[in-house]
This record gives C-alpha cells, structure tokens and sequence, in this order.
C-alpha cells in the first residue's frame, strides 16, 4: 500500500541547464506532460510541466514567421528559468490513501517521489495511482462480484469469509458501502472464480440477502426515496 | 421445418469433475432425458462425434498449451490451471471428443445432411483462450469450429454469437486481431459477474477493430434489455458484417433461476434471443446455423430451455 511499491521507476529527468529544446522533444517522444528536474546529485529542484512549456512559448497569433523566429529564441532558454521550483512532493513512505487524497486536494496529474534527502526516487501520476486501485481491486484476475446485504451488526463479515474460505475461494478483495437503509451495509467481495453458486446458495441459506445493483439504483431515486 | 442435427455422446459424461462443481455430467444427462421427454429426440438426426484430430486444436491453440493440458490429465491432477477448472484423467479425450462433435455437425451442415444442428457437449469452450484455460473450458468448441470452417470449408466470413451469460473472453482473445470472424457477445455486466472482460469499449484490435461487439447487461435486468439490446446492437452489426455461417456460445445460465449469474432472463427472453439469431440466419447464411452448448447450471431450467432452443432451430 506505500507508493514505492507502484510508482513509476523509470525515469526521465532534465537537469536546470537542459535547454527548453531538449526538453520539449523528450516530453513529445516519451508521451509524458510531467519531467522532473534533479540536480548532479539527483536531488529534486523542480519540476516541468507541458503547461509549463507551453507558457514559455510565443503566442499562436504571431505572424508564421515572427512565431519561428520567437520559438526558436525561447527554445534556447533553460528549463531552470520556467520549471516549478520546490514541487509539490510525497515521500517514498506514503500511502496510497494519502496519494490519492492529496491529488484531490492540491488538484496536481503527478506527484515526484522522494526519499528522506530530498534525493528523486520515482513518480506518482494518476494514473500510477488508477493503476493501484486495479490491483487493490483485484479486478485485472477473471472473477465474480457478490453484492450482499448485511445487518448492521458485528459478525457478519466472518459469516461471510467463513463461507467463501469453506468453498476454497481466493479473495480478490472486499469492498463495504454504506447502504441507504441505515440498519444495513452494502459487502462485496470480489471472488476470484466463476463458481459462485454454492456460495451464494450457503449465502442465503444463513441468511443473507444478495442484492442486485440495478434494484439498488432505482431505490436510490429521488422519486423513490420519499415514499 | 429445418432438418436439425443434434451432437451427443455419452462419453461426454466422462469428464468428471468434482463433487458438487455446477458444470457437471448431470446437466448432459437432464437435456438428453429432457428431449426424450418430450419427443423431439425422435425428430433430430443424430450426428455420431469422433475426437477432433490435432491439427484442429493447433489452429486455435498453442502446442504447449495443448501439451500442458495433456499431462495434468495423464497425471491425473484434480484442476488445471486454477481450481475452477476440475479435471480427472477421461478430461482431455473427452475434451477432444467435445471439438470433434461440432466438427461433425459442421460437416453434416457443409454436406447438406442437416440445416442446422445443435451440440450437446462438455466441457464447454468459450472461455478457453489461445494458452490459457478458465471457467471450466479447456478446449475453444466454437473458436475451433469457426477455423474449421473457413480452412476444411472456404468460408471466409463467419459469425459468432454468444448468449452464456458469461463473457466468451476466449473467443473473444482468439479472433481480436481477425477481420473475417466476428464476435458478438451479450452478458452479464463484468464488473459483476465472471470473468471480468467484455466491456462496451472492447472493440478488437489492430485489423479486428471493429468485428468484436460486447453489450453488457446489469444484473436484475432481463428481457426487456436483451430485447433491445439485440434489436439495437447484434441485428445491425451482423447485417453489415453478412456472415456466411453463424456459430452460437449458447448458454443458458442467464436465467433468472439460474444461480450463477445476476441476471434476470425468462424462457420467453431466451425464445427471443433464438428467434433473432435464427431470423439472421435465413437472411444472410441460407439458415445455416451451428449452435454448442456453453453454460447453464440449474437442472430444473435447462432442458427445458434447451429444448425450446432447439425446437426454434427446427421450426426455424
């Protein structure tokens, strides 16, 4: 669950003397938006953006030629002269959860990773992070999802993983939802089979309700919710 | 009235698989008993199934697959690959003989013997892809039919339709990259159910993009998407794509009594579905139609839904 475990590693960096030229064409043939800036010793000074680039160019309402001549003067600059010095970073110690909770926060498409000294390790785009929650999920292994009802009680869950542990089943994962109804919880865990019916049968058989999510949708409709 | 064939052997129980799996002999044995019941045996033409030789195999899958799958069943391991997939030693002939069945029934189609056929055999196949087994398949009956088709009969375009309630994720990995066979699939939504593939984006690849169609159903839902979906979806697709031979996954595990699945289909929904499918057939294929058994789990249900499919498939 720490974001060394899923960050990018292989990376591409400029240093504070890369010319704005070089840059441009890096960002252009790796297909990424976001190149961090190290120093000698692979120390963080910044970061820039395609946003960043794209400030720094000449305006599009230039005439053909003013606008190749101005390009080819900004182009000579330094990425130290536009980059984002002192970024946003995370260290190689945070979560996932505090990942995903900070690009929320500071709305930022890539966070550098650094370790105690400042020194780069990796990077955390949001995709990076879409791509963990894959894998929490469990969903990128063929299986099933349950959707189950359960009371608010303590107890339930055990029932539950009892069941799926008696039929020899791999968890994927176990997501839980609130549920409209206060009394109850939404659980669903994602099994990683296609044989699902003896669970579902012991399932209701201790009592459990599965749900399905479409009945659960049309219940959740305002029109619906006054009644 | 269509001559229809009809594929059963009764070493398709051979395959034992464990006790109380849901893909079991008994499901063979309750549509046989179901079509006695009722008659309509008496009016199939019975096609006698021969193990299909390797050749065939190897136009579907890899050699060291196929070899992988030979040994586990010699060594008489209890699964293959994943514990869903229970095996005993009889599985990899039984296998074979389960492609040699709907090789036959294409061959009693091409020779005119029949106009179209229905195969009664396990283990089923749609989730088998190129290398990898899953869902109970091991051997692709359908993927290696369509092959066969087009190499042993010249026909260059055919089309594939599968109604298991599954995602035919198999079928679907075998023909991505390929122009000349189409897949279409309607299933239950992979975000819920088996085996997570066959969404709405998933289009083919590369040459096949563009001949894969998926059209996901949420569970609690029933005929009244299905109809739609396949009057919106399937019809015009295999309209522009004017197959020369359809292929049917048939499974019947999306009824509502059907445990394995969310999904909420009648007898009637799936009358519907076979009405569709056989009304696109006497437009652009001369009627010729191969359908193979895949799921379908409640006993109580499933002859019955097989022998209204079939009875569609004469009657057609």
């Amino acid at each position: 669950m720490f974001v060394s475990e899923t960050m990018a590693t292989d990376l591409i960096t400029v240093t504070p003397e890369t010319t704005l030229a070089t840059a441009r064409k890096l960002m252009q043939e790796k297909i990424i938006r976001h190149l961090p800036v190290v120093d000698s010793a692979g120390k963080l000074v910044g970061i820039i953006t395609d946003r960043d680039m794209r400030d720094a160019q000449p305006s599009s309402l230039l005439s053909k030629e003013d606008y190749a001549r101005t390009f080819e003067l900004v182009m000579q600059h330094t990425v130290g002269e536009v980059m984002t010095r002192d970024p946003l970073t995370i260290s190689v110690f945070y979560t996932l959860q505090d990942t995903l909770l900070v690009m929320g926060k500071k709305k930022v498409g890539a966070l550098p990773v650094i370790d105690e000294d400042g020194v780069l390790k990796g990077i955390m785009s949001t995709r990076d992070l879409l791509q963990s929650f894959v894998n929490i999920m469990g969903i990128g292994e063929p299986g099933t999802l349950l959707c189950i009802l359960v009371k608010e009680q303590p107890g339930q869950m055990k029932k539950i993983i009892d069941i799926v542990t008696e039929e020899n089943v791999s968890l994927g994962s176990v997501l839980v939802a609130k549920y409209w109804d206060k009394e109850k919880r939404a659980v669903f865990p994602y099994l990683m089979t296609g044989n699902v019916v003896k669970i579902k049968e012991k399932l209701l058989a201790e009592g459990f309700e599965l749900f399905d999510p479409m009945s659960w949708y049309l219940d959740q409709l305002p029109q619906k919710k006054e009644k | 009235m269509k001559k229809t064939g009809f594929v059963y052997d009764k070493r398709y129980l051979d395959h034992i698989t464990f006790d109380g799996h849901p893909e079991s002999h008994f499901r063979l044995e309750a549509i046989v008993d179901g079509l006695k019941e009722i008659g309509l045996m008496d009016e199939l033409l019975q096609i006698k199934a021969e193990p299909a030789k390797q050749q065939w195999i190897e136009a579907v899958h890899n050699i060291r697959y196929i070899m992988r799958f030979e040994e586990a069943c010699i060594m008489g391991l209890p699964d293959f690959e994943h514990q869903d997939n229970s095996i005993c030693r009889e599985t990899y002939d039984v296998a074979l003989l389960a492609v040699g069945g709907v090789l036959k029934a294409i061959d009693a189609m091409m020779e005119g013997k029949v106009d179209n056929a229905f195969c009664a055999v396990r283990p089923p196949g749609h989730h088998a892809e190129t290398g990898r087994a899953l869902g109970f398949c091991y051997f692709n009956n359908i993927a290696i039919g369509a092959r066969y088709l087009q190499k042993h009969w010249g026909i260059k375009k055919v089309g594939i339709i599968d109604f298991d309630v599954h995602h035919g994720n198999g079928t679907q990995q075998i023909f991505e990259n390929d122009s000349s066979v189409f897949y279409y699939s309607i299933h239950e939504h992979p975000s819920f159910a088996f085996p997570g593939t066959g969404r709405e984006f998933e289009e083919g690849t590369a040459e096949g993009k563009g001949f894969t169609l998926n059209t996901p159903i949420l569970p609690g839902r029933g005929d009244m998407d299905y109809r739609k979906k396949l009057t919106t979806d399937m019809v015009p697709a295999f309209k522009k794509f004017e197959p020369e031979v359809l292929l049917l996954s048939a499974g019947f595990d999306a009824h509502s009594s059907d445990l394995m699945s969310g999904v909420s289909l009648s007898a009637e929904g799936y009358k519907f579905i076979s009405e569709t499918i056989l009304n696109l057939a006497n437009r652009y294929t001369d009627g010729r139609v191969i359908s193979v058994l895949e799921g379908g789990y409640n006993l109580d249900v499933l002859p019955r839904l097989v022998a209204d499919h079939i009875k569609m498939l004469t009657d057609s």
